[in-house]
């Protein structure tokens, strides 16, 4: 692989993380992340769409006009996100009981319309894949840690393994909206601070 | 967009943004429809089988015959909602009855809960089978901590009521709503259980 290639996948990781450096997707990234599971069920739903947009964003980026791009883009993104729904609700129903009602929230995530316009609507397939696969995982990586933060001091809790005991006194408040921004806050200072000044 | 991009792509003509969003939306709803069809079957499978599961959690002691296939249905005054009795017998003595309930009160709106009960009116189990809950705080209404309480108490009992309301049951923290709802949805459980039992 050439240098352009492994800066495309790497990017999204680091240098220009989704949740922590860019704060774009806000929205699912407050809302689901009360435990690790459903952050990293969301992180993955979320990596499997944008990477099919950006094949299919690139692919008809050059039949489509300028001026109703954006229709195009949202019309072929919600088509993803909806066959990711039904096939998670068919297959997955225990995953889907859990993430059911962010899932189609994905449509209106900034990241998707975000890496289609940036990025997908100007370069080719293989390289709009590698952008999808690192951005996806930057996400996912983000979602689950701040989940597992919040499910830790919100439940006392890790991916779902209780260490803390069903008694403990855990601080609930994590697990409520404003522990996620507080969370996020937190991991935000972290991450800018310590790995991405390192890796600069 | 520079120059040179733009030549790439298609003119905003009235004509050409006219063909290409049509020709999106078609490939799109092509997609949905095919997958749409393939997931109807697998999707409708997986919600059998999650309320089977729960109407055999839920029922009390043994019995011989097939309480989904010897089903009741009692269709609510609102014309939508609908109650399902599914009587456990053996032999011709029934042994219990599960009621698959709901609410329109909890936290997320719509709940549905399947409710397991003995010939007096006491509660063996119960499963929630449909929510919309906060994930971590509202869904803790599953856990053993706040089911427990249940088993072998009856909602004809004054006491059936969140401790804030006055009655003897410890409301999950943080999830007063969501705990009320369940009670309310097994309450409705308990009503048509009781018609059931006098219309015998």
């Amino acid at each position: 692989m050439d240098k352009k290639s492994i800066q495309n996948l790497t990017r999204g990781l680091i240098k220009e993380n989704p949740t922590f450096v860019m704060l774009l997707g806000m929205c699912p990234t407050l809302g689901v992340t009360t435990s690790a599971i459903n952050g990293l069920g969301m992180g993955i739903a979320t990596l499997f769409v944008l990477i099919l947009s950006n094949i299919a964003i690139s692919t008809v980026k050059s039949f489509t006009p300028e001026k109703v791009r954006i229709p195009c883009y949202i019309v072929i993104i919600a088509t993803f996100v909806t066959v990711v729904e039904l096939v998670m609700s068919a297959y997955l129903p225990k995953l889907y009981a859990a993430l059911g009602i962010f899932i189609p929230l994905i449509v209106v995530n900034c990241i998707i319309l975000g890496r289609a316009e940036a990025f997908a609507s100007k370069n080719g397939i293989f390289q709009s894949f590698l952008d999808a696969v690192g951005m996806g995982l930057g996400f996912t990586l983000s979602l689950t840690t701040l989940g597992l933060v919040r499910e830790i001091l919100g439940a006392g809790s890790a991916f779902g393994w209780n260490f803390a005991g069903t008694e403990a006194n855990t601080m609930l408040l994590f697990i409520m909206p404003p522990g996620a921004f507080l969370a996020l806050a937190g991991l935000i200072i972290l991450f800018n601070k310590y790995i991405k000044r390192s890796s600069d | 967009m520079s120059e040179a991009q733009k030549n790439k792509t298609v003119s905003s003509s009235l004509p050409a943004m006219i063909l290409s969003l049509t020709g999106v939306a078609v490939i799109s709803a092509a997609i949905l429809g095919g997958v749409y069809q393939l997931t109807k079957e697998p999707i409708q499978k997986a919600k059998n089988a999650m309320e089977l599961a729960a109407i055999k959690e839920v029922l009390p002691g043994d019995f011989d015959n097939d309480p989904y296939a010897d089903r009741i249905t009692r269709t609510q005054k609102d014309g939508r909602n609908v109650i399902e009795l599914y009587p456990a017998r053996r032999g011709k003595e029934v042994k219990g009855i599960a009621v698959k309930s709901y609410t329109n009160k909890a936290f997320g709106g719509h709940m549905e809960v399947i409710v397991g009960f003995y010939l007096d009116g006491t509660i063996n189990n119960f499963k929630i089978i449909e929510q919309k809950e906060t994930p971590g705080l509202g869904t803790k209404v599953n856990e053993e901590k706040f089911s427990g309480q249940f088993k072998g108490a009856n909602p004809a009992h004054e006491g059936f009521k969140v401790r804030q309301d006055g009655g003897e049951i410890d409301a999950v923290t943080a999830a007063t709503i969501s705990s009320r709802a369940v009670i309310d949805a097994i309450k409705r459980a308990h009503k048509a259980y009781r018609k059931f039992n006098a219309g015998k």
